[in-house]
């Protein structure tokens, strides 16, 4: 089967800066990736060339098996984008513009896909339906945000993009968003293509996590694979007595059995910690913007293997 | 059915969503009244003015005149203002974001401000036509004034499309502004023409705001009052060409312009125009 979103040597050059430097990746029907990256790394460049909202300088994007830059209104049906809305539409009630915006898909419609989305069960979906009759601009910041992604999905899309999409959520709202892109991906078999600053939030929904540095991807991977790429160490503290240790070992559990066998009912605080993705963000990252990604990843992982064999003590 | 054809039938439906919503905005109903008071003020003012070389009540003049400029700064101003405001709020990148979408706002706009036009100018006109004379009324009137508008709507809604697509910030519409006022203070709206300077005359009727203050005349003036404009007639032929000429050039220029403008949305451009927005607020 074809890929939903095929991206090879994408680069984007604005006079003589590139923002894109050859990104290349895929993602497959129903499959959520989360794009991480610093702040001017490419994110939004790459999901706007994505959206067909941008014209790349180079490189061959496909999305649904068609050039973005020359989507029809046939493929623009099937692709959804979320957007940060501001003020625009405010004078329109939530109900009312969901009903407008989806008649435009209706002709799109296919036995396997009905469009639109009806909008009663969408704007339960999005937990709107107390302010289903309410006017746009009264609605509050998170109440707007669902708003936006019940629009970015009113015509079914196959595949969604979303730009940061839980910015200025609280946290009942963000896990709520959660929810809702687990349904779409798992029910409806829609891919989704988000960026987000938010580690915790990517690890929660993204099945493959591709980190941009620099107009380059330094990483594609499961959460897991990436946190394994860095390190295959874990780390063991605990409390004995007046001291707090830390030990690195790749055999977590053996060494705490051992530990307990020695120390018994002496040891409190006991703590196992994997390398979490945020390590592994910020070791790919920072390795990339001193030099390369590579040698980051090996640094990283010395510098962790230097502590293991040896229990050290933390100072407090 | 034809998609593109579903999408022009959402613009209307757009169009009639938004001219219902002006009903209920305090703001939007306030641009309907206040440019009939203003017009109704203005009359009382001159009630005992003639125009220059007749005994003809200069308030009954104006008020056809005003008319004409009405349908200008719809079709112009109203249409240009929303297209920049609309670019800046993202609602234009909605509808890039959906099917058919743009044909749909487009549509919707214009039925839109065609609907608001209509309804600012009945809201002026009624209560003018009851207190004060010199008007001259018939079936022709009603009939010259429905040609008058609609022509003019044409002439003027893409040019206001275009004029739209070029400015980006909605501080920048003083620009646009500026040089309307001082063509309607040159079209003859509110003082005869014919008593301007030759090269002014000449001005004024390149462009349309001349030529709709005139229609408008034509239509609820009594023929008389033909003798005063230039030429000593009502000029329909003349009328018909230029605001045909203008209808061309825009809907020549509005396709273009609005698909360049149209292609450079993105979501980064609408958050960097709010950023910058928000700044100038705090």
């Amino acid at each position: 089967m074809t890929a939903v979103l095929d991206v090879r040597g994408l680069r984007m050059r604005y006079g003589s800066t590139d923002v894109l430097a050859g990104v290349s990746f895929t993602a497959g029907r129903g499959e959520v990736v989360a794009l991480l990256g610093p702040n001017g790394a490419g994110k939004t460049t790459t999901i706007e060339v994505l959206e067909g909202f941008r014209v790349r300088s180079a490189g061959e994007v496909r999305v649904l098996d068609a050039d973005p830059a020359h989507g029809d209104e046939r493929w623009r049906a099937r692709v959804g984008v979320v957007l940060q809305s501001w003020r625009d539409h405010g004078k329109w009630r939530v109900r009312e513009l969901l009903a407008h915006l989806g008649s435009y898909y209706a002709p799109y419609s296919t036995p396997h896909t009905q469009r639109p989305w009806n909008v009663d069960e969408l704007i339960e979906a999005v937990g709107l339906t107390d302010h289903a009759d309410k006017r746009i601009s009264r609605l509050s910041g998170g109440q707007r945000r669902r708003l936006d992604v019940a629009v970015g999905i009113v015509g079914r899309p196959e595949v969604l993009f979303l730009d940061e999409p839980t910015a200025g959520f609280d946290p009942a709202a963000r896990r709520e968003f959660h929810d809702l892109v687990h349904r779409l991906s798992d029910l409806d078999d829609t891919t989704i293509l988000l960026t987000t600053h938010d580690l915790d939030e990517a690890e929660k929904l993204a099945d493959r996590i591709l980190i941009l540095a620099a107009g380059r991807i330094i990483a594609d991977g499961s959460p897991d694979e990436l946190a394994r790429r860095v390190s295959t160490e874990a780390e063991v503290r605990w409390s004995q007595g007046d001291g707090r240790f830390v030990h690195a070992t790749a055999d977590a559990t053996r060494f705490v059995r051992d530990l307990f066998q020695e120390h018994g009912d002496a040891i409190a605080d006991l703590e196992v910690r994997r390398a979490s993705l945020e390590d592994t963000y910020m070791a790919l990252v920072h390795g990339h913007e001193s030099g390369q990604a590579s040698t980051a990843v090996k640094a990283f992982g010395e510098r962790v293997s230097r502590s293991s064999g040896s229990s050290v003590e933390v100072v407090r | 059915m034809n998609p593109w054809f579903s999408g022009v039938r959402a613009g209307f439906a757009r169009g009639r969503i938004e001219l219902r919503q002006t009903f209920t905005t305090a703001q939007d109903l306030w641009t309907y009244l206040f440019p009939a008071l203003l017009i109704l003020v203005v009359m009382m003012f001159m009630r005992h003015a003639t125009v220059p070389g007749t005994g003809f009540s200069l308030s009954a003049r104006t008020l056809p005149s005003a008319l004409g400029m009405s349908v200008a700064f719809g079709g112009l101003v109203t249409l240009a203002s929303t297209l920049i405001v609309e670019r800046e709020d993202g609602t234009l990148l909605r509808a890039k974001a959906t099917p058919n979408g743009m044909v749909g706002y487009l549509v919707g706009k214009i039925v839109l401000v065609s609907g608001m036009t209509v309804i600012g100018l009945a809201v002026q006109v009624l209560p003018a036509l009851f207190l004060f004379d010199g008007f001259d009324l018939s079936l022709g009137s009603w009939l010259t004034l429905t040609w008058v508008v609609a022509l003019g709507l044409v002439a003027t809604l893409p040019l206001g499309a275009v004029i739209g697509s070029l400015f980006s910030n909605p501080r920048n519409m003083g620009i646009v502004m500026l040089p309307t006022m001082g063509l309607v203070a040159a079209s003859g709206i509110f003082y005869p023409i014919t008593n301007f300077p030759a090269w002014l005359q000449g001005l004024a009727q390149v462009f349309p705001i001349y030529w709709l203050g005139l229609g408008m005349r034509s239509a609820l003036l009594p023929p008389e009052l033909a003798t005063v404009e230039i030429g000593g007639s009502w000029r329909h032929l003349e009328t018909v060409g230029v605001l045909g000429a203008w209808a061309v050039l825009g809907l020549v220029l509005a396709p273009i312009v609005l698909r360049r403008m149209a292609r450079r949305e993105s979501g980064s451009n609408v958050a960097a125009r709010r950023e910058k927005a928000l700044q100038r607020v705090t």
